[in-house]
């Protein structure tokens, strides 16, 4: 065997796209990438959407997903050339030498199946193992990857574990048939930060402790730092640069890698406080229809005229559910909404145009939250048709008005959103709730689907934009940074309670309650090192506890 | 109660409700159809007063609330009331001819069940190829075809030209199984033809849809060969749609051979039926209709039930 595992050399990948109303074409998706990867490294593949980083992590496998076809150079996996093989000699290579960790371990685990079924049927299948020692080689993983009950676990479904469990166990398939390189496509990209921290740190001992090399994919450069020897940025399908982990990140050469590097560069001075409150939040306390439990426990929030108030938290603490009591989509149990001085009806069907008219709200999907068979300009009239009965010339003056203020200009108002991109789809929402005039705007997630650079862009928009209408956001997220960037005060919500309330510099700054600690401390950061500092913190504290 | 089981006692309940509110319908239908049976039976010449004293031997002037209750509680322990026209007891007539409905449809779809699943599969390993494009184009052709030609075409060649199998499906109680097999063979041959499409394409579509599925390609990255993607981890996601579909063509097998009985001479309910259609007998009609009723109501509700099994958050709830 040569000491190279994976050798990469000048791989071109191609697919066949339908765009709509013309015949499908052929494209390039991946120009020509070359890389090695020695036994038992890690190489961080990183990029934006359409880098071509997935594609190529799964060329490894010589798998094209959908439409995908390799369509050039070579591939050696332990000095074969694999695009030279047959049907089964991939099959031999799949599952065997070469593994893959998908970014969903919840939909790669097949419902109707028991995890240990699924964890080994690639060792027993490809006679790696017998079934009853890979079973036990799957208990030893289980336990390796820190999963609760390790002898028992694989008796269950799928839907009967966490998350985070979930993404442990497929790592834990991935590693059981002993392969020679994982694949690893953002394995935790879907999780929450507190519990990305924990299988970040399995993910990497595992692959220490059992000498399997690795390419991580990942659109985040902070969690790649902490697990790869190797970097490659990639961008549109082109090598951008390509190093060691430690010039990357400490000295970037390339302009594109610099601005990854330094992305979130906005600075917004915190606001003080006015004198009354555009919105206010009293004793909220709600609960789902048919269900036995609050998710809302005595809720109490405000946000002041032309300000930003966060509400911060991982999935499950009550977040959106705030949002969806403030627009009345579901009326609370228990406290008010005071709104522009008065007290909102608790149900959607009481509350009058004017009401509707001044809060409005930007969701996470663009791309579904407009009708695809309008143009960007009907889309963007509606609510001036709708709210003050414009028409004809007037109603076009004003979307352009609107398409200038989101920066994309007149000529996109024939355009539909299919033809769109991801940040400028979520710019055209952001002016149809601008073109009500509202008072207040409920932001959910607006950027958590976009790249990095990209929400960095809307963000600075609508800080513009406030300035500008003297609009006020509740902006809810799961990310820090997104916070740090944009409020002037802070909600941490944690179970459905408020845990932590105030100014940006005072949430953000100790003495923190233990939630907010575990989750600040979780924010993986731009530093080599930065994992295992965290962990043997985390593991003094508790020792000294 | 476990969620499990008060779904599946809902879906019972909810059944028996349905099949109550059939009988209610069957009633009421064949009381407003028009026509005498008094008149067909004395025929054209026969005087008023015997007509109204026939009427009244037959029970066909009391309330019919009061008929409905009569003739529901008798159902329901196992008394259909007796043919008008024959003066025959019709749970006894209909019990052997309901066992050789049975017995037919039976055989069918242990012919067309496995043989459209398996086509179905085969289907979609070779998804848009020649044996995919065959295998729709054939059994979309013969369940276009009325199924009385298809008998007959059959018949002539297979019975009359290469004489394999018998034109005629006689069948008695001396017969052997081998023999009333044999018997048979034609009339399965036809219902098999007509079912195969419509369950074959629904198992294509409902696997090709799982196959859509990120376990799949976690399957596929396995380097598992491509039945045995389909088979351990498409089919197993798709058994519920594809229950849905055999059991409705389980239904039509029972309830809608009366062409290819008539067509074959089969004696099963379905000639029966029209015999007595035709006679304007009442209480035949309406068991018929009611013993239709509980089949397909009967098999529905066994395609929900196992809906409700294979999905595994039911079966192993957190």
């Amino acid at each position: 065997m040569s000491d190279t595992l994976l050798k990469v050399r000048d791989l071109k990948i191609g697919a066949t796209i339908y765009p709509p109303g013309e015949r499908p074409r052929d494209i390039e998706i991946v120009h020509g990438v070359s890389f090695d990867l020695a036994p038992g490294k890690v190489l961080g593949l990183i990029g934006e959407s359409g880098a071509g980083k997935s594609t190529i992590g799964l060329a490894s496998m010589a798998y094209g997903r959908g439409g995908v076809k390799i369509t050039g150079g070579e591939v050696w996996v332990n000095g074969r050339n694999i695009l030279k093989g047959g049907h089964k000699d991939i099959r031999k290579l799949r599952g065997a030498e070469v593994t893959y960790v998908s970014q969903s371990a919840a939909a790669s685990f097949n419902p109707a199946k028991k995890i240990m079924d699924q964890v080994v049927e690639a060792a027993v299948e490809q006679k790696k193992f017998s079934r009853k020692d890979a079973e036990a080689r799957a208990r030893v993983l289980f336990a390796k990857l820190g999963l609760p009950d390790p002898d028992n676990i694989g008796e269950r479904y799928p839907h009967q574990v966490s998350g985070g469990q979930l993404q442990r166990c497929m790592t834990a398939l991935a590693l059981c048939p002993e392969p020679d390189l994982v694949v690893f496509d953002e394995p935790t990209t879907a999780l929450d930060v507190t519990t990305q921290i924990d299988v970040l740190m399995a993910i990497k001992e595992a692959i220490r402790d059992t000498g399997v090399a690795a390419l991580y994919i990942t659109h985040d450069l902070a969690v790649v730092a902490q697990v790869s020897d190797d970097i490659m940025v990639l961008r549109m399908g082109n090598t951008v640069e390509y190093g060691n982990v430690d010039q990357i990140i400490n000295n970037p050469q390339e302009e594109y890698t610099k601005a990854l590097v330094s992305v979130r560069s906005i600075e917004h001075e915190e606001k003080a406080p006015t004198e009354e409150p555009v919105l206010s939040v009293r004793n909220i306390t709600a609960r789902y229809k048919g269900t036995q439990f609050d998710v809302l426990h005595n809720v109490n929030v405000d946000l002041y005229p032309g300000q930003t108030l966060a509400v911060v938290g991982e999935s499950g603490s009550g977040k959106s559910t705030l949002a969806r009591v403030i627009t009345g989509l579901l009326p609370p149990r228990e406290g008010e909404i005071e709104f522009a001085g008065r007290t909102l009806s608790p149900d959607l069907k009481g509350r009058t145009r004017e009401d509707l008219r001044e809060l409005q709200m930007i969701y996470q999907m663009a791309d579904v939250a407009m009708n695809p068979r309008q143009t960007v300009g009907t889309i963007i009239g509606r609510p001036l048709e709708f709210y003050f009965g414009m028409r004809g010339s007037e109603k076009k003056k004003r979307i352009i008005e609107l398409l200038d203020e989101i920066e994309l200009g007149e000529k996109f108002m024939d355009r539909y959103p299919a033809e769109l991109s991801g940040g400028q789809k979520q710019r055209v929402c952001i002016a149809r709730s601008l073109a009500a005039k509202p008072k207040m705007i409920i932001c959910d997630e607006v950027t958590s689907a976009l790249d990095p650079l990209v929400a960095d862009g809307i963000l600075k928009l609508l800080l513009d934009l406030q300035k500008i209408e003297d609009v006020a956001y509740l902006f809810i997220t799961h990310d820090l940074a997104t916070v740090r960037a944009i409020s002037d005060n802070i909600a941490v919500m944690y179970q459905g309670k408020v845990q932590r309330y105030g100014g940006k510099s005072k949430v953000l700054s100790p003495p923190f309650d233990d939630y907010t600690d575990l989750l600040l401390s979780s924010v993986p950061e731009m530093k080599l090192g930065w994992l295992e500092e965290v962990i043997a913190h985390r593991k003094m504290e508790s020792a000294g506890n | 109660m476990s969620p499990i089981v008060k779904l599946l006692a809902q879906r019972i309940a909810l059944s028996l409700l349905l099949l109550l509110l059939i009988s209610v319908v069957i009633f009421a239908g064949t009381i407003v159809l028009p026509g005498d049976v008094a008149q067909s039976i004395l025929g054209q010449s026969a005087t008023p007063e015997a007509l109204a004293n026939l009427r009244a031997e037959l029970g066909v002037n009391d309330p019919p609330v009061q008929r409905y209750f009569a003739w529901l509680f008798g159902a329901m322990q196992g008394d259909l009331g007796t043919a008008l026209t024959s003066g025959q007891d019709i749970a006894q007539a209909l019990s052997s001819r309901f066992w050789n409905t049975l017995f037919l449809a039976f055989w069918a779809a242990v012919v067309a069940v496995p043989l459209a699943i398996f086509l179905g599969l085969l289907a979609v390993r070779f998804k848009d190829r020649w044996p995919d494009k065959m295998i729709s184009a054939v059994t979309l052709a013969s369940i276009s075809i009325p199924e009385f030609l298809i008998g007959y075409v059959l018949m002539y060649f297979i019975a009359v030209k290469l004489r394999w199998f018998p034109s005629v499906a006689m069948v008695n109680d001396s017969m052997g199984l081998f023999d009333k097999l044999n018997a048979i063979a034609l009339p399965i041959a036809v219902l098999t033809l007509v079912v195969l499409a419509h369950m074959m394409r629904m198992t294509r579509a409902a696997i090709l849809n799982v196959m859509q599925s990120a376990y799949i390609e976690t399957a596929e990255l396995k380097g598992l060969n491509a039945f045995q993607v389909i088979y351990r981890h498409a089919f197993p996601n798709a058994i519920a749609p594809i229950v849905n579909v055999v059991m409705l063509n389980l239904a039509y097998l029972v309830v809608g051979v009366v062409v290819i009985e008539v067509v074959f001479v089969y004696p099963g309910m379905g000639q029966y039926l029209v015999d007595h259609v035709s006679k304007r007998d009442v209480p035949v009609v309406q068991a018929c209709g009611l013993i239709f009723a509980a089949v397909y109501i009967g098999l529905n509700m066994i395609a929900d039930i196992v809906a409700i099994l294979s999905n595994p958050r039911l079966r192993h709830p957190k």
